[in-house]
């Protein structure tokens, strides 16, 4: 091993310098941690609460292969006859694997006359997307689709 | 260039079901980039979206970092009585902005 050296000023200075690079690290490079199915899970406990989800009535469109991640166009549409009495009130779409869990909440009303809603999401990995639909009566139904992304959003850089 | 574009239909028959399609420009930063020297890019997102409908609120939308950039938004209505769609964007910084469109119904 001829690189050892004995500690010098120099090294000690360099030690310093790493250990304030180390301190400010967190600040800079620090990535959040990606939701996991445990926060997916807990998003959808915020909203449905004790309630039963139950799978039927609520379609999920949204491409099952994603090129780019960063505009996926989705629709979501629930069965319902949109009447004064049984209409849907909110729809709330979730995901497994971006920053947040959340993706958004529209709020709907018997008005709405169509129980559908589109618009284009992020994604920032292949994974696990669930629209839930909250219905006039309380009750809730989902949908689930998992999708691959080739290209994943919130990863570039900016220049 | 307008910072919204809206899709009504000018015309509509009474009880028809209307498609109302918005597009606000925005940039929806995630607050989850990085520039290359290694700083976080700051959130800066639209977090809030609503549309009234002759003073009667029938459509509202909480958005998230999730929102692609220049959030598009599509959903519908039942036409009863002509008058006026106001549309209200909201976001982080004071960001808001609005827009509306008149509708005929017979």
């Amino acid at each position: 091993m001829t690189n050892f050296h004995p500690p010098t000023r120099r090294t000690f200075l360099g030690l310093a310098g790493g250990a304030a690079a180390l301190v400010t690290a967190p600040v800079v490079t620090v990535r959040p941690a990606d939701a996991t199915p445990a926060m997916l899970s807990a998003a959808i406990r915020n909203v449905v609460g004790e309630a039963n989800v139950r799978t039927g009535r609520v379609r999920l469109d949204i491409p099952p292969l994603v090129e780019n991640g960063n505009t996926v166009p989705m629709t979501v549409s629930v069965t319902s006859p949109m009447t004064a009495n049984d209409y849907v009130k909110s729809i709330h779409v979730f995901n497994e694997k971006n920053p947040q869990p959340n993706i958004g909440n529209f709020h709907l009303g018997p008005r709405a006359g169509r129980a559908q809603v589109s618009t284009r999401i992020r994604l920032a990995d292949s994974q696990k997307v669930v629209a839930i639909a909250r219905l006039s009566d309380d009750t809730f139904w989902s949908a689930t689709v998992d999708i691959v992304v080739t290209l994943a959003a919130c990863t570039e850089e900016v220049i | 260039m307008p910072a919204a574009l809206i899709n009504v239909p000018a015309k509509a028959k009474r009880g028809d079901v209307i498609e109302i399609k918005t597009l606000m420009s925005h940039i929806m930063e995630t607050g989850y980039r990085h520039t290359a020297s290694g700083e976080v890019v700051p959130r800066n997102i639209i977090t809030s979206f609503a549309c009234r409908y002759n003073g009667a609120e029938i459509f509202r939308a909480d958005l998230y970092p999730a929102i692609s950039a220049n959030p598009f938004i599509t959903f519908f209505t039942t036409a009863t009585e002509s008058g006026k769609f106001e549309f209200e964007w909201i976001g982080d910084n004071g960001f808001s902005e609005t827009a509306s469109a008149s509708i005929v119904v017979e």
